[in-house]
């Protein structure tokens, strides 16, 4: 189809402060179905906050990930030698609280290729919608003990700025001494505006 | 198309969507990112993305807005129908559709909205459904009303209801506000002006549809979704 000829697509609009009583679903705020995914459960939690410093408490968070090894639940990823879990559908959502924090339950992602023969570094794909925003941010959660993978990830090795670059690696928390068995916390912070501005992307 | 080499989604134009800072919208100011986003070549991760069908995992449907209650909520019945496509007129089938609203009288269930309008017992107003092999969907609800907020003195929201779409892929992922033909406040509000372009700010005006319409029960609207296509060319590395 000619240029001339394509539809306009819709545009953005924001999600507004009134969303929660439509879009939570606490079922959606645990990707491992109750433990019954494949893989190491983690969790993932931070602060969104504005250009202020202020908690945003009128957000929420979408992210998207590969299994635990490496697939993608998508009919697009058609690598069969990386076997689909069934309990592992890789999507979730999660709104923040008063305090601007968001919390998920999900497993440590695989491997996924990159374009050409580069690997990417375990990652999670972030959308961020909240008030204010008239379309919504885009992120990637990256992690802090995966430096190898990290340091030959194209995504991050295209961002100049090491300081930009950091924004985009979760800090491990340890899973805390009384309950050794817990699974690790990973914190992801994300600011909005301003110093220490997470990296955003433009897909 | 592989897994190393997928075939993007097309970049929309700049005047088609709307900026992240539009100081007309208060709410942009502290909330935008004074940083560029960083453009991203699309990789696996991004032209993939949750998959749904009907009565599955996200739950099952609610096209009916108006019997979710023991009586029937107060306003103006509609129908507002439509198709997901994505810019070359293709359906985008089997995806999910979320809607949410405020009542006839411009107040939504929400603890934090405090306008002083009613609440309706009879009407929540939170929908959703899955489209169809067509890409079709189909809602029965009420009109909602226009409400004030803060942003500027005696400002109104024109009417809308909220819809968010997913789409086959992570980057065709939207959340945007369908409005009513005709209403005056569209001219006035920032968050509907805040689209540069106007052939793509009147794409999320409603059509009143007469053949849509149910004659003595509930007046049509159409309202279709145009998500990203994918670009004219596979996307080549120039290294």
């Amino acid at each position: 189809m000619a240029a001339a000829d394509k539809l306009i697509p819709t545009a953005s609009q924001t999600v507004g402060p009134f969303f929660a009583f439509a879009l939570n679903r606490p079922e959606w705020t645990d990707l491992t179905e109750g433990g019954a995914a494949k893989g190491e459960t983690i969790r993932i939690e931070g602060r969104i906050v504005d250009g202020d410093g202020a908690p945003v408490r009128d957000a929420f968070v979408e992210i998207w990930q590969a299994n635990a090894a490496g697939r993608y639940a998508h009919p697009e990823d058609d690598r069969e030698d990386k076997p689909l879990d069934p309990n592992f559908r890789g999507f979730g959502r999660a709104p923040t609280g008063e305090d601007g924090v968001y919390r998920i339950v999900t497993i440590r992602p695989g491997q996924v290729p990159g374009r050409g023969n580069a690997l990417q570094a375990p990652h999670i794909l972030v959308s961020i919608f909240a008030r204010g925003l008239l379309k919504h941010l885009v992120t990637r959660i990256y992690f802090e003990d995966e430096e190898a993978a990290n340091a030959t990830d194209p995504v991050l090795n295209s961002i100049e700025d090491l300081a930009v670059r950091k924004t985009l690696i979760a800090a491990r928390r340890g899973s805390g001494g009384d309950k050794p068995s817990a699974p690790p916390t990973y914190r992801f912070d994300i600011v909005l505006q301003g110093e220490n501005e997470t990296a955003f992307f433009d897909l | 198309m592989t897994t190393t080499s997928p075939q993007p989604y097309a970049h929309p134009r700049d005047d088609r969507q709307p900026p992240y800072l539009y100081p007309g919208y208060g709410s942009t100011v502290k909330r935008a990112p004074k940083r560029p986003p960083i453009r991203l070549d699309q990789t696996i991760s991004e032209v993939t993305g949750p998959t749904f069908s009907s009565g599955g995992w996200a739950g099952p449907d609610l096209a009916d807005l108006t019997h979710q209650h023991k009586g029937e909520p107060l306003g103006e019945r509609i129908i507002i129908a439509g198709r997901v496509l994505d810019e070359d007129g293709r359906a985008v089938a089997n995806t999910l559709l979320e809607l949410w609203q405020c009542n006839s009288a411009g107040r939504y269930v929400h603890e934090w909205d405090q306008h002083d309008a009613p609440l309706d017992p009879n009407f929540t107003g939170v929908g959703q459904v899955v489209t169809d092999a067509q890409g079709e969907y189909r809602f029965l609800t009420i009109k909602p009303g226009a409400y004030p907020w803060r942003n500027t003195h005696n400002a109104w929201r024109p009417a809308h209801i909220h819809f968010s779409v997913f789409g086959p892929a992570f980057a065709t992922r939207l959340v945007t506000q369908m409005y009513f033909p005709g209403d005056p406040l569209l001219a006035l509000d920032p968050i509907f002006q805040s689209t540069a372009d106007e052939a793509a700010r009147n794409r999320l005006v409603s059509a009143y549809d007469p053949n849509l319409s149910e004659a003595e029960y509930a007046l049509g609207y159409r309202f279709d979704i145009v998500l990203r296509g994918r670009a004219a060319t596979p996307f080549e590395r120039s290294a």
